[in-house]
């Protein structure tokens, strides 16, 4: 067959007008069948993923659950994953690559600080909406930006009171990872220490690949506390809780951990290790409510694994459904109808009532102290309904400031 | 005052112990065959791996350490004669086919056995100096580690198998003249080096546990000191470790364990610009 | 594609190599009119990173310094950016200052390696050192005391919000569409550039000196001279790439420094052909984009693919990927052309 020139350009032309009638059929809004697009941002590979892994499939659990319910706004729901490898260049690339080129509606992931804060921009260049579901240091206050997770003055205040009073230990050792989060989570228990009336003897921060804490460990012995309180994260900080059972003993020194469960040490630590270490929460696995054990069970359905799943896990799931409340809520899946629709936004999850606080966009939450045992999970001590977000909520006022855009710290 | 004294030669001890412990598999390897496997880090890890699921199957510590140090003696032996044994004599091409070699096993390990940490816990306690409690498995590790530089220190000066390495390591052409195959001389070597890789990742792990990223933390110190030890294998390591955890462990103590690290690194800059060859790298003799 | 360390390479560069710089600069400048704003985002964040690969290679290929320490520089480029702009808000002298500081330091240290007569394997082991000291010594400013200026270090998070450029004349700091063009065009120009050098009297005493050292210093050279220069040069081109990075992101971080990126560097490298220009650009093209897509794609695990890659590139094509082609593509072109070389009096 013969290829001349009128045949090529005929053929051209109308591949040309194909390929653009995309372009125009959805600019003519025929979109409205297509999918809502969740963009999906956590750390599959590398170092961070233990606190993603189930994070990532309960995310996964939410919106097929959505989907077998009719979808939202009679649209199905469609999660574009992103796996981040630990590194905060590629939250910038997809971050970016999500809204640009694959136009989500909403961006759900990123668990450190670091990562959050690298995201955040990008969001607001696009005028997205970002969901963060992890537990962090507080005090961001950002209209496009909702939390999900426990800040300081939910879990660590009660922690404090909990400690020094009913406790009675009032001398602290705090240890802390080296990076924000730690910095400014020693800061805020520096904080409760000392106005309930305990006194912090010392403050020591580690960076993340530490595993060595023979030196730390003498230090300890020779100040001699009454406690000590760590805010430790990571696979190589594990080591701490060896070293701290074999070398001193949770029996002979009292230990709390505010991040502890997180990254579900008590998987990976011997019971042992695990047994006797003060941590809050908003969920564990072994919550007395039927709502945990049924979101157990579906997870461990939906997913095929059989092992704990931990607080980082249920945040994906309620992340998905609290904004969902939200879209339902507006009727309208548009970043700027949903954030008008945040605030007062409510769902009954696995962990009990969450409420988006539309001052802060935080969330209130059920907390509950807890401790492990030898059987490598944990024990409810006391358990306190609703708390607010109160860190953020005294520096922080979406309502009146708009378009604040920044975290703010503590000072002491 | 004692007890300040016992606590730091407590802490030098360890330091100086473990710097030795993950630093001999590799020194062995680069001392007698100019090879540098900077994979090193992930045999430790593998190591770490079988001594956890061997004490998790029921065996004894002490027999998981000795099946984790075979098991990958045997893996090395099999590294050797798939990658290495293609690249002797190409310094930095070894280097890099080794990197790459971390890289994979890394993934592997992470796709295989998932990326959370393991461990297995210590039920060897402490004991007290005044009031204050050392870990008697710190103890044990230390013991092991000088264990291994003895038990490799007799191996190469008072066996035949030691005379035969050291003779190939000097001069392969003549030993070879003599009737010694090289190739099955580096073989064992490299199989030997990485089962005390095995071994350190064993003893470590009730310490450290283990997860896939457990040999990055240490290959960049035990490459180190490694170099900067220089040509001989047992002196140069030794020396080095002595130099290096003296030091890391009297300013981790004193103030933080990023000063130690920054003070180890900033001293090995410093002795390879006075020793451009190492520390025994004019020495002509010795091990 | 002529292996430029052959030793016709000091010579000026073939009518052909001119023809394809200039159809890269077009396709360059005409490609965002085709694609999309994120695929402009991961082609500059390839630019910049193969200016990167671009320092190590040309250190490495040219002079024959294996250094794993380029990151130092990239790294130093990056915050001395985001610092600079962030304290005065000039973001164009952030870019002279972010070009200028590594450069010292590489005089610094070059000073102390070079002229201390350390080689080989201790020279690359030194620069791996002081890379790790840097990452080490940057991650543990999380306090609040690490200010620099009115920016806090933020150790380990590294710092967000850093300014894009934004030159006198212009209202608002560059689009990605504008870093896409600073990228490329940097890219160009530096390539070229080192590309002309080889023809210069220095860029040819360097050659020299990678060929046989002892011969150009009985030659009269003062190699260390030389090799001090090429150290500097090459952390200046690894300082821009930082300082283009933290446009690009908006952000810095401890990162920048560590074990992973540098070994990325050199991945990089010995994938695209450690003896030419061209190749290490392509090696970064390949290796980035083989990342990016890996991870969106849920493949599995990114550092196995990596890890993979570079053990057959070292064992199987040792010259790496383009002169492997490159001399693939010669053998099927067929003898004649090695021929024609012979008579005009080329040696390959």
């Amino acid at each position: 067959m013969s290829f001349d020139r009128r045949r090529f350009v005929r053929t051209a032309s109308g591949a040309l007008a194909f390929v653009s009638s995309y372009g125009l059929l959805a600019r003519a809004g025929i979109a409205q069948t297509q999918p809502i697009k969740i963009a999906n941002i956590l750390d599959r590979t590398g170092g961070l993923n233990p606190y993603c892994l189930k994070q990532i499939k309960a995310t996964a659990m939410a919106v097929d659950e959505l989907n077998a319910a009719g979808g939202l706004l009679g649209r199905k729901l469609e999660i574009i994953f992103y796996d981040s490898q630990s590194n905060n260049q590629l939250n910038s690339q997809y971050a970016t690559q999500a809204f640009a080129r694959d136009k989500v509606d909403v961006l759900i992931g990123g668990v450190t600080s670091s990562s959050r804060e690298v995201m955040r921009p990008i969001v607001n260049r696009f005028r997205g909406l970002y969901v963060y579901n992890a537990l962090y240091e507080g005090g961001v206050c950002d209209r496009r930006h909702v939390s999900t997770g426990m800040v300081p003055a939910q879990q660590i205040e009660p922690l404090v009171d909990y400690v020094v009073n009913e406790k009675g230990a009032k001398k602290a050792y705090i240890l802390a990872a080296d990076y924000n989060y730690g910095q400014i989570t020693s800061k805020w228990i520096q904080k409760y220490l000392r106005e309930m009336g305990g006194q912090d003897l010392a403050v020591e921060f580690f960076p993340l690949d530490v595993t060595n804490f023979a030196p730390v460990l003498s230090r300890i012995q020779a100040a001699k506390p009454e406690v000590v309180w760590s805010a430790l994260v990571g696979d190589a900080h594990m080591s701490f809780y060896r070293q701290y059972e074999s070398t001193i003993g949770k029996k002979n020194l009292m230990l709390v951990g505010t991040v502890y469960g997180a990254g579900r040490e008590n998987v990976a630590l011997s019971p042992a290790e695990n047994e006797g270490v003060i941590m809050a929460t908003s969920f564990i696995d072994t919550l007395p409510t039927a709502a945990a054990k049924d979101f157990v069970e579906r997870f461990k359905k939906f997913s095929g694994e059989d092992d704990y799943i931990g607080e980082y896990g249920e945040y994906g799931y309620r992340g998905v459904m609290l904004w969902a409340e939200a879209v339902k809520k507006a009727g309208s899946v548009k970043p700027d109808d949903v954030i008008k629709a945040l605030g007062g936004t409510q769902f009954n999850g696995p962990g009990g009532l969450y409420t988006i606080d539309g001052q802060t966009n935080h969330t209130v939450m059920d907390i509950h102290l807890a401790v492990g045992n030898a059987n490598g999970g944990f024990d409810l001590l006391k358990s306190f309904k609703q708390r607010q977000p109160v860190d953020t909520q005294q520096v922080c006022d979406l309502i009146k400031n708009p378009n604040d855009n920044r975290q703010y710290e503590p000072k002491l | 005052m004692v007890q300040q004294f016992a606590t730091g030669a407590y802490l030098v001890l360890f330091s100086v112990s473990t710097l030795v412990l993950i630093s001999l598999g590799l020194a062995v390897i680069f001392g007698l065959m100019r090879v540098i496997n900077l994979a090193h880090g992930e045999f430790i890890m593998l190591g770490a791996y079988c001594c956890v699921f061997s004490v998790k199957a029921g065996m004894p510590l002490w027999a998981a350490f000795a099946v984790s140090a075979l098991a990958i003696g045997v893996f090395g032996v099999f590294v050797e004669r798939v990658i290495i044994r293609h690249l002797y004599g190409r310094l930095v091409d070894t280097l890099l086919a080794t990197w790459g070699l971390s890289l994979f096993i890394v993934g592997a390990v992470t796709t295989f056995l998932g990326p959370q940490g393991q461990g297995i816990a210590t039920d060897f306690g402490n004991i007290s100096v005044g009031s204050l409690n050392l870990s008697v498995y710190n103890l044990i590790l230390s013991a092991i580690a000088l264990g291994m530089l003895a038990v490799t220190w007799v191996l190469a000066r008072h066996t035949r198998f030691g005379l035969l390495i050291r003779g190939t390591m000097q001069n392969a052409e003549i030993a070879s003249a003599m009737g010694v195959s090289p190739d099955r001389v580096y073989m064992v070597t490299f199989g030997f080096g990485s089962a005390l890789a095995g071994l350190a990742g064993a003893v470590l792990v009730p310490l450290t546990g283990v997860s896939p990223t457990l040999g990055l933390a240490f290959v960049a110190k035990a490459f180190i000191t490694v170099i900067t030890g220089g040509q001989l294998p047992l002196i140069g390591t030794a020396t080095a470790s002595a130099l290096f955890g003296t030091i890391d462990g009297i300013l981790a103590y004193v103030y933080s364990s990023v000063v130690g690290e920054v003070g180890l690194l900033i001293v090995a800059v410093i002795v390879l610009r006075l020793l451009p060859s190492g520390i025994t790298g004019r020495m002509r003799s010795g091990l | 594609m002529a292996q430029e360390f052959a030793s016709d390479a000091a010579l000026p560069p073939r009518p052909a190599w001119w023809a394809f710089v200039a159809i890269s600069v077009i396709v360059l400048i005409t490609l965002p009119w085709f694609v999309d704003i994120s695929l402009q985002l991961s082609l500059s964040l390839a630019f910049v990173l193969s200016l990167l690969a671009l320092s190590m290679s040309f250190l490495w290929g040219y002079v024959g310094i294996l250094s794993f320490g380029q990151t130092v520089f990239y790294g130093l480029g990056g915050y001395c950016y985001a610092l600079f702009a962030m304290n005065f808000g000039y973001t164009g002298w952030a870019m002279v200052v972010a070009l200028a500081l590594p450069a010292l330091f590489g005089l610094v240290l070059g000073y102390f390696m070079i002229y201390g007569r350390i080689s080989d394997i201790y020279l690359s082991v030194i620069t791996l050192v002081v890379t790790l000291i840097f990452e080490k010594a940057i991650r543990s400013t999380s306090g609040p005391e690490y200010v620099v200026g009115s920016v806090r270090l933020n150790g380990q998070n590294g710092i967000p919000g850093v300014p894009g450029l934004q030159l006198p004349g212009m209202s608002e700091p560059l689009s990605i569409e504008g870093v896409f063009y600073l990228a490329s065009m940097a890219m160009v120009v530096v390539y070229v550039g080192l590309r002309l050098l080889l023809t210069t009297p220095f860029g040819r005493i360097l050659v020299g000196i990678r060929e046989n050292e002892r011969r150009m210093q009985l030659l009269g050279y003062d190699s260390r001279r030389y090799k001090l220069a090429a150290f500097v040069l090459s952390g200046a081109i690894a300082g821009l790439s930082g300082a283009l990075y933290a446009v690009w992101g908006n952000f810095v971080a401890p990162e920048m420094f560590n074990l992973n990126q540098a070994a990325q560097v050199v991945i990089w490298v010995i994938v695209g052909g450690r003896s030419t220009l061209i190749g290490p650009i392509v090696g970064t093209g390949v290796i980035q984009s083989l990342t990016v897509w890996l991870g969106a794609s849920g493949v599995g695990q990114v550092t196995l693919v990596l890890g993979f890659i570079l053990m057959v590139f070292v064992l199987a094509f040792r010259e790496g990927l383009l002169p492997t082609l490159g001399a693939a593509w010669r053998a099927i072109v067929g003898r004649s052309g090695a021929m024609r070389n012979a008579r005009s009096g080329h040696h390959g």
